[in-house]
C-alpha cells in the first residue's frame, strides 16, 4: 500500500472575493511502511492536506491514490476511506462522547458495520496498543481519565478502525513533558506494531527529526521540499525563508561548525553530538600535546 | 510580613471540595515573591502549580495557611478587588478568557470593571494595545486572531489594569512556536518594565529565561533557586517527569564520556562558548 | 456551510448611520416596526421603503449583502405569500380543484410579502450598522430605569454581549467534533429521522462539555479581571447624544408624523 498525490489543488470559496488557495499543485508519494513528518507553521495548508487524506475535503483538481483506488473519484464511498484512512485531529479528546471508555472506542468500528465480536476484538486490541489497560479502563466515562489517558483513548478509536494509514495531527499539542514523551513512544509503538504507513503533523522538529523516514515541508499551501530528515534539516536558508528551523540540538552543532569545531553536518540527535563533541574534544587535546 | 515582598505565602496548604482525608493539591508551601522579580513555577500536569497561581490572587482560598498580596490578606473580603487589581492573570486557553466581541472593548473589560473614568480607559487600552504591538487589531473581533494574538489581547486585558504583578499560568501551552515567542518576548518586556512576573510552565526554556524556579511536585517545592542553580538537579528533575534543557542534557553525555563541563552551563549560547575555548 | 449565516451580522462602516447612538437607532427600529403595523395601504408602504431606502443608502452597507442575510428566510416568505393567496375569500381569478387564488388574497400576499420584507430589511439594518456590542450597551441603558422593579438590565445585556462573543468559537467548535467524528465514520446525512436526531449525539455531548469548559475558564477569567456585576462599573464608549442624533430624532418624528397622517386621510 502506497500513496500518491499529485498536482492536488484547493481553493476555498472558488469565485467569491474570500477565495483563497489553501493547496497549490502538491504532488508527493509515500512508500508503504514509512513514517511521513509534516512540517509547515499555522496557516500553511497542513491541514487542508491531511483533510483530502481522508476524504473530508475534495479537491479543486488533482488526484489522490490509496493503493490503487483514486479517493477523488465521486464513485468511491467514503466508507471505503475511512476503512483505509484513520484521522486523529488535534485535541481529539475533545471528540470523546460515550459513557464508556470501550463504547466509545467502538464508535467508528460500529460505524463501518462490523459484527460485535469484531468489535470487541479491535475495541480491546487497540486499548492495549495504545498502552492503556483493557481491564481497568474500558468501563471507566472518558471523563474521568486523566489529560494524557485521554488523548490515547482518543486515538484509540481511530486505531480500533484498523486503518491502512494512519494520520496523527499535533498528536502531542498541550501535554506535559512526560504525556507529550509517553505519547511520542506510543506512535512509535503503533507504526512498528502494524507497519502501516503512518503520517505525523508536528512543530516540534526534535520529534519530527527521530521518527520520520521522510519529511515533506509545506508553506502557503506549497511542497517545499521532501526528503529524509537529514536531507530536509540541512537547507537551512529554505527552512528560515518558510518560519522554520532545524532541531534544536542540529542548531547547536551547526553553530559549533561554523565556530570551528569539527562534526559532522546536520546532526540529529543529543547522543551523536555528544559522541563527536567528546571525539572531536580527544583529537584537539591530543595534538595540542 | 515584608513590604519589599510583592506575595508573601505562609504555609499555604489546598484542598479541593471536602476531601479533607485525601492529598492536598498544595501541601505546606512557603514562599516570597521580592517586588520586580520573575519567577517560573515549574512542574507537571498535577503538581500542584496550577492551584498555586489561583489562590495567589483570590480566586481559590487557602484551606490552611495564609497569602498576602501587597499586603493585603486574600481571604479578607473587604480587600479581594485589591488583591485582583494587583495580581492579573493571564489563563492558558487563548479563547476562552477573552469577554468581548471586539479586541479593544475586550481590553477595556477590567478597567471598566474598576470603575475608571471613560477618558482614562480609553489611553490605558490604547498603551496596553500598543505594548503587546496589536494596535492594529484593536477593531478586530477576537475568532478572526491566531492563537497567539488572542493570548496578546489577554494580556493587554490585563496591563489596562495597571497591575504589580501578573501571573502567566501556562499562557503558551496551547500555542504554535511562533506564538510561544511572541509571548515569551512581551513577558521579558514586562518584567523590564518592573512587573513582577510569575509564569506557570511545563516548558524548560521557557523556565530558563527567569531570574528563578521554582520546580513543584505532587503539591511540595522540589527545588527553588535560580536556573543555574536547579538545572544541576538533573536527577531530581528527571524523576519528577520534567525536561532539562538541551544544553544541560547534552552537558550530562559529555560529562559521562569523561568531558568536564562546569555546571553552570544550561543555554545553547553557553554551551557553544565553552567549547570554542578548546580550538 | 454553518458559517454562511449573514442574518443578525455587523457589516463594519464609519457611516452617519454607524456612527448614531445605539439607543437612538434601537428606538428608530422599533418605531420603524410598529409603522409598518399601522400602515394599511400600498403608499404607506412605499413612504416606509423610501425611508428604508434612504437609510441604505447613507449607510453605505451594500444591497447585495443585505439581500443574502434574507436568503435563509426566503421559505418563510414564500410560506406566508402562499398561505395568503390561497386562504383569503373574495373575487375569484382563478381556481382549480380546491385552489383558489382571488383578488383580495393576491393583494393581501403582497401586502403581506412587502410587509415582510421592510421588517426584516429595516431590522437587519440595525444590526449590520451597531457593533453587537454597542447594541447590548444601548439595551442596558434603555432598561436601566427598569432596574427599580428588578429587571437585571446588566446581567440580561452581559449575557447577550457573551453569547455574540462566543458563538463564532461555538460553530468552528462545532465543524471540528462534526468533521472528527466523520472521519471515525459517523453519518449525519442518512437515515430516518430517529436515526438522524440519534447521530447528533456524538456532536451534542462534545459540544456541551466544551461550553461547560468555557464557561467555567471564562468565569474563571472574568473573576480575575475584577467582575463583580454591574455596580459602579465604568464604561469606555461614553452614550453621549450628539448634534446628529438629535437630527435622527427629528427625522424620525418626520417619518412618524407622515405615516400617521398618511394612513388618517387615506
Amino acid at each position: 500500500m502506497s500513496i500518491q498525490v499529485t498536482n492536488l489543488t484547493h481553493i476555498y470559496e472558488p469565485g467569491l472575493p474570500t477565495e483563497s488557495v489553501a493547496l497549490a499543485d502538491v504532488s508527493f508519494s509515500i512508500e508503504d511502511g514509512q513514517m511521513v513528518g509534516i512540517i509547515g507553521h499555522t496557516g500553511s495548508g497542513k491541514s487542508t492536506l491531511l483533510q483530502h487524506l481522508n476524504g473530508l475535503l475534495k479537491p479543486t483538481s488533482g488526484r489522490i491514490f490509496i493503493g490503487d483506488i483514486d479517493i477523488t473519484s465521486p464513485e468511491v464511498s467514503m466508507v471505503e476511506i475511512r476503512k483505509r484512512i484513520g484521522l486523529v485531529f488535534q485535541y481529539p479528546e475533545y471528540q470523546l462522547f460515550e459513557e464508556t471508555v470501550a463504547k466509545d472506542v467502538a464508535f467508528g468500528p460500529k460505524n463501518l458495520g462490523l459484527d460485535e465480536e469484531e468489535i470487541q476484538r479491535r475495541v480491546e486490541s487497540a486499548i492495549k496498543l495504545v498502552g492503556l489497560s483493557y481491564e481497568q479502563v474500558a468501563e471507566k466515562s472518558p471523563f474521568e481519565l486523566s489529560g494524557g489517558q485521554k488523548r490515547r483513548v482518543a486515538i484509540a478509536g481511530v486505531i480500533a478502525m484498523e486503518p491502512e494509514v494512519l494520520i496523527l495531527d499535533e498528536p502531542t499539542a498541550g501535554l506535559d513533558p512526560k504525556a507529550h514523551k509517553d505519547v511520542l513512544k506510543m506512535i512509535e509503538e503503533v507504526h512498528r506494531a502494524t507497519g502501516n504507513i503512518t503520517i505525523l503533523v508536528s512543530h516540534n522538529m526534535a520529534d519530527i527529526a527521530y521518527l520520520s523516514d521522510q519529511v515533506i515541508v509545506i508553506d502557503s499551501g506549497k511542497l517545499v521540499t521532501m526528503g529524509t530528515p537529514r536531507q530536509v534539516f540541512s537547507q537551512r536558508e529554505k527552512l528560515e525563508a518558510v518560519g522554520l528551523s532545524a532541531p534544536p540540538i542540529t542548531q547547536l552543532t551547526e553553530e559549533l561548525r561554523s565556530r570551528g569545531i569539527v562534526v559532522s553536518e546536520t546532526i540529529l540527535s543529543v547522543d551523536t553530538a555528544a559522541e563527536e563533541i567528546a571525539a572531536w574534544l580527544k583529537k584537539n587535546l591530543e595534538d595540542k600535546t | 510580613m515584608n513590604k519589599d515582598y510583592m506575595i508573601t505565602i505562609e504555609n499555604l496548604t489546598f484542598r479541593y471540595g471536602q476531601d479533607q482525608a485525601g492529598a492536598a493539591a498544595v501541601d505546606h508551601v512557603s514562599l516570597d515573591f521580592p517586588r520586580g522579580s520573575f519567577t517560573a513555577i515549574l512542574g507537571r500536569n498535577g503538581s500542584g502549580k496550577s492551584t498555586l497561581a489561583k489562590n495567589l490572587n483570590g480566586l481559590l482560598l487557602p484551606t490552611e495557611g495564609v497569602i498576602y498580596v501587597d499586603g493585603y490578606d486574600t481571604r479578607d473580603d473587604d480587600h479581594v478587588w485589591d488583591v485582583r487589581q494587583r495580581a492579573g492573570m493571564v489563563f492558558q486557553n487563548p479563547d476562552n478568557q477573552l469577554v468581548s466581541a471586539i479586541v479593544e472593548d475586550d481590553v477595556a473589560f477590567g478597567p471598566e470593571n474598576l470603575g475608571i473614568d471613560p477618558k482614562e480607559i480609553r489611553q490605558r487600552v490604547d498603551k496596553a494595545l500598543e505594548s503587546v504591538n496589536m494596535g492594529k487589531f484593536r477593531k478586530k473581533p477576537p475568532h478572526l486572531l491566531s492563537g497567539g494574538q488572542k493570548q496578546r489581547i489577554a494580556i493587554a486585558g490585563v496591563v489596562a489594569m495597571k497591575p504589580e504583578c501578573i501571573i502567566f499560568d501556562e499562557p503558551t501551552a496551547m500555542l504554535d512556536p511562533k506564538g510561544r515567542q511572541e509571548i515569551m518576548a512581551i513577558i521579558k518586556e514586562l518584567h523590564e518594565e518592573g512587573i513582577t512576573v510569575l509564569l506557570i510552565t511545563h516548558f524548560m526554556e521557557e523556565a530558563a529565561e527567569a531570574d528563578r524556579i521554582v520546580v513543584m511536585h505532587d503539591g511540595k517545592i522540589l527545588l527553588d533557586g535560580t536556573p543555574a542553580e536547579v538545572f544541576s538537579h538533573e536527577e531530581t528533575l528527571k524523576a519528577a517527569s520534567l525536561d532539562i534543557p538541551l544544553a544541560v542534557e547534552l552537558a550530562g553525555k559529555l560529562r559521562e564520556k569523561g568531558i568536564h563541563v562546569p555546571a553552570g552551563i544550561i543555554s545553547k549560547e553557553e554551551m557553544v562558548e565553552f567549547l570554542c575555548q578548546y580550538r | 456551510m454553518i458559517r454562511d449565516i449573514t442574518l443578525g451580522q455587523y457589516y463594519g462602516g464609519e457611516s452617519l448611520i454607524h456612527r448614531l447612538d445605539p439607543r437612538i437607532k434601537i428606538i428608530g427600529t422599533l418605531l420603524f416596526i410598529i409603522e409598518l403595523f399601522i400602515v394599511d395601504n400600498f403608499l404607506g408602504f412605499g413612504i416606509a421603503a423610501v425611508a428604508l431606502a434612504a437609510v441604505i443608502a447613507v449607510s453605505k452597507v451594500p444591497l447585495s449583502f443585505i439581500m443574502r442575510g434574507l436568503k435563509p428566510i426566503l421559505l418563510i416568505l414564500i410560506f406566508t405569500f402562499a398561505l395568503n393567496i390561497f386562504m383569503v375569500d373574495g373575487q375569484i381569478l382563478w381556481q382549480w380543484g380546491f385552489l383558489k387564488i382571488t383578488r383580495e388574497g393576491l393583494m393581501r400576499a403582497v401586502f403581506m410579502a412587502i410587509r415582510l420584507v421592510l421588517l426584516l430589511v429595516g431590522s437587519s439594518m440595525l444590526t449590520l450598522c451597531t457593533r453587537p456590542l454597542s447594541l447590548t450597551d444601548g439595551i442596558e441603558r434603555l432598561l436601566s430605569p427598569l432596574k427599580r422593579v428588578g429587571v437585571p438590565a446588566h446581567e440580561i445585556a452581559m449575557m447577550m454581549s457573551i453569547a455574540l462573543r462566543f458563538i463564532p468559537t461555538l460553530l468552528e467548535e462545532t465543524d471540528k467534533i462534526m468533521k472528527a467524528q466523520q472521519a471515525r465514520g459517523a453519518d449525519f446525512e442518512s437515515g430516518n429521522l430517529v436515526q438522524r436526531v440519534k447521530s447528533l449525539i456524538p456532536i451534542l455531548v462534545p459540544l456541551f462539555v466544551s461550553a461547560f469548559r468555557i464557561a467555567q475558564d471564562l468565569a474563571m477569567a472574568m473573576e480575575a479581571r475584577c467582575y463583580r456585576g454591574g455596580e459602579n462599573r465604568t464604561r469606555m464608549h461614553e452614550m453621549k447624544l450628539k448634534k446628529r442624533d438629535y437630527g435622527a430624532i427629528a427625522a424620525m418624528i418626520l417619518f412618524l408624523a407622515i405615516i400617521i397622517l398618511e394612513s388618517w386621510w387615506l
